[in-house]
């Protein structure tokens, strides 16, 4: 039996669970303390072995529901199509027939409705086909046909062909097969395959270009950003102090034991801070930039989210600072107020600069790590490197990333190389990988 | 062994059991708990706040008969607070004593070799287990016939001390540099809570059974109401399950769990009341909302809230068959 749990286990981690091979055994020993008999508890005993969060125990309740609604079928469904399988008289009518010793086994069984035996032969057919090794919907029909000829077609069609009183009989028994097994392939898709199709859609989501993303894809874009800002929220996250093992900090000792007239009952120990970088956030939001805009703030907000004390704003042709209203809204609203208060204009880096100077000049400090995202292009007006020149001062580091690539930085309006000097690092980063790499390395060199 | 933890034979047992001792499990709670048994492997409860996290480890120690054993987690728990330290003073004590002892032993040696190997015979003794204060989870293992050992917040304590934890509740074994490796005769069983204040590691999460206690359904809540504050009359129950219901779909900061509900519950049976009304709703809301700001929200809807309450207790949505 456990060969049906370990197929399980293949189903459910493809529904993005991630279960590990201990965690398998786990299972095993669940199922085999929790016994097949009580549905409800079995998934409950898996539930609790296998998920680990509240959304993972709701698909996992899903998965399982589907995986073994295939073992459940046979007998439900059983008396369903024996009214669909017309003229039950065969035993006494059909008996003296010449089709008694031509007959195919296929043909036997549908005569005979024996819908039991069917359903026993269409599981191992689809055993023997490798229904499970299913990834794309393309292959429904191959497999359905595959199953089919395991189970005697061919037979089936020849004795159909040879005509006969029961020719339309088998007929319609054919088409029904031909639906049931159509029905345990899609089963299967929806079971194994739904996990390669989904890895593969988010692999190349992680690779396009966020300029051209497809609107269809924004749902999915946004999980990937939001797990994306917690994983970098986790590494953010880590500890401030770390202990230096055995540095004993003689000055806090002494005065620690005081109280025992110096004599050393209680040791401390040396520690060393870590500090965490801040982080203050500048997006573009004008129209050249808008398609990637979206994905910024929606990354923006995920960050927002999981760490506190960011700071961010949003410019165009102005700055304005939007800490609070990420703060405040869910992320669909947060967005379009931003774009409300200063979106799709045309941008001014120097007007942005100056005001982004007024307002938090004073707050950076060597800790702060000041992080733009903008294309550079200000349409002819002011640069005011001088300002950001100001602001690398103040600040421990200035980063720029910008959507466009290298080779067109300085071309027509862009300002970016007189900019560039004064960031630590400025690179192009125009899909989600490339951003998660950045603001990584910037975590890491940091914390 | 009468003292020793009672077999857990099946999940109606794990149910009946923990309602003996006024804790109503829902059929999720008594699996994790037959299969914690079963499977020798600690829980980790997770869910807001209230929910009963911590009672299911009073209740299941008080069921199985067994001592429980709390560690309440905090930000800079160590091993030395967690597991066990020496007795600092108590050595310095007994050293002091000794030392007329220790003169005239080490007086007859020649020089400090000599001396040296004298003391090594002896330098052990302060290092035994009359020395020895152990702490939450060392005295977890060893119980002779096992206990109930809740790791209270988990998310409350350092990455550091998870890891550490790790090493006990995957073996329930400690090593002791001094005296040697500590097994439990009997495993523990192990509840851990976490109100999800950080993400707790994969490693953790991995050891452990993973048990979300959520805010309970409506007829779960009204009997758990009707174990936990019995003096109240049945209309009242059913309507208070239901306007705590209607809450809870509302958005606000702090949504009130089961033991909040409780709270009122007793607070409207101190006022005598019989059934709600507006008036006195509006006067206890403090007892179910902690928030200023959640309290203005729900006041102008109140009068609504309380007529839909009323008509809803007499579904059979909240029916108590008693």
């Amino acid at each position: 039996m456990s060969d049906v749990l370990l197929d399980f286990v293949r189903a459910a981690r493809g529904t993005g669970i991630r279960i590990s091979p201990a965690e398998s055994i786990d299972a095993v020993q669940a199922m085999n303390a929790l016994g097949w008999a009580d549905r409800a508890a079995l998934r409950d005993g898996l539930g609790l072995v296998l998920a680990k969060t509240a959304e993972e125990k709701a698909k996992l309740a899903e998965c399982f529901d589907l995986f073994f609604a295939r073992s459940d079928m046979k007998r439900p469904e059983a008396p369903e199509p024996e009214q669909r399988l017309p003229d039950q008289q065969a035993p006494s009518g059909a008996a003296g027939e010449p089709q008694g010793g031509g007959g195919s086994a296929l043909g036997e069984m549908l005569r005979a409705g024996d819908l039991a035996e069917l359903a026993a032969r269409m599981e191992r057919a689809a055993e023997q086909a490798g229904v499970r090794n299913i990834s794309v919907f393309t292959q429904v029909n191959l497999y359905a046909r595959r199953m089919l000829e395991q189970m005697g077609l061919r037979e089936l069609d020849r004795e159909i062909a040879r005509g006969g009183p029961q020719a339309e009989q088998l007929r319609q028994g054919r088409d029904w097969l031909r639906g049931e097994a159509r029905a345990l392939v899609e089963r299967n898709l929806a079971l194994f395959a739904r996990g390669e199709t989904e890895k593969y859609r988010e692999e190349m989501l992680r690779r396009a270009r966020l300029s051209s993303l497809d609107r269809r894809d924004v749902e999915r874009m946004r999980m990937l950003v939001r797990a994306m800002a917690r994983r970098l929220a986790a590494r953010y996250a880590r500890p401030r102090k770390h202990a230096r093992r055995g540095m004993l900090d003689a000055r806090r000792t002494l005065r620690r034991n005081m109280p025992w007239g110096g004599i050393p009952f209680r040791t401390i120990w040396k520690t060393r801070k870590i500090e965490k970088p801040r982080l203050m956030v500048l997006c573009d939001v004008s129209g050249s930039v808008a398609a990637v805009a979206q994905f910024l703030l929606l990354f923006l907000w995920s960050l927002n989210e999981a760490l506190s004390g960011l700071r961010a704003f949003a410019f165009s042709n102005r700055c304005i600072e939007v800490t609070e209203i990420l703060n405040q809204l869910p992320i669909e609203q947060a967005g379009a107020e931003i774009m409300v208060q200063v979106g799709f204009g045309s941008s001014a880096y120097g007007a942005s600069l100056e005001d982004f100077a007024r307002t938090a000049l004073r707050d950076l400090n060597h800790q702060t790590t000041v992080l733009i995202l903008g294309d550079a292009r200000g349409n002819r007006t002011e640069a005011r490197a001088d300002l950001l020149r100001d602001i690398a001062d103040r600040a421990k580091q200035v980063i720029w990333l910008n959507p466009e690539h290298p080779m067109a930085w300085g071309t027509g309006d862009s300002d970016m190389p007189r900019y560039r000097p004064y960031c630590k690092l400025a690179t192009h980063c125009a899909t989600l990988d490339q951003l998660e790499r950045v603001i990584e390395d910037l975590l890491r060199a940091s914390a | 062994m009468d003292g020793g933890a009672r077999l857990v034979t099946s999940i109606e047992a794990v149910e009946t059991g923990l309602d003996g001792f006024g804790y109503i499990a829902s059929r999720q709670i008594a699996t994790a708990v037959f299969l914690a048994q079963r499977l020798n492997k600690p829980i980790l409860v997770e869910g807001p706040a209230g929910v009963g996290k911590t009672e299911l480890a009073k209740a299941a120690a008080q069921w199985l008969g067994l001592p429980l054993i709390r560690m309440q987690c905090y930000e800079g728990l160590d091993e030395s607070k967690a597991l066990y330290e020496w007795k600092y003073g108590k050595q310095l004590l007994y050293t002091q004593i000794l030392k007329d002892k220790l003169a005239p032993m080490l007086g007859d040696s020649e020089g400090l070799e000599g001396a040296l190997t004298k003391l090594h015979g002896v330098g052990d003794i302060f290092y035994s287990e009359q020395f020895l204060e152990p702490r939450p989870l060392l005295k977890a293992l060893q119980q002779p016939h096992g206990a109930v050992l809740l790791v209270d917040e988990v998310d409350k304590a350092d990455q550091e001390f998870e890891a550490f934890l790790l090493e006990v509740l995957s073996d329930f074994q400690v090593s002791i540099p001094e005296l040697g490796t500590i097994v439990a005769p009997v495993p523990p069983l192990t509840i851990l809570t976490s109100n999800n204040l950080r993400d707790l590691g994969d490693a953790l999460k991995r050891r452990c059974l993973h048990l979300h206690i959520g805010f309970p359904e409506p007829k779960l809540e009204a009997r758990i109401l009707a174990t936990r504050a019995p003096e109240a009359e049945e209309g009242l129950r059913r309507q208070l399950v239901a306007f705590v219901q209607a809450l809870r779909g509302m958005e606000l900061k702090k949504l009130p769990s089961v033991s909040e509900t409780i709270d009122w519950a007793r607070v409207l049976v101190l006022l005598h009341a019989r059934e709600l009304d507006t008036q006195i709703v509006r006067d206890t809301l403090n007892v179910l909302l902690k928030y200023e700001v959640d309290i203005a929200a729900v006041e102008p809807q109140l009068l609504a809230m309380v007529d839909k309450a009323k008509s809803d207790a007499l579904t059979p949505n909240y029916g108590v068959a008693m």
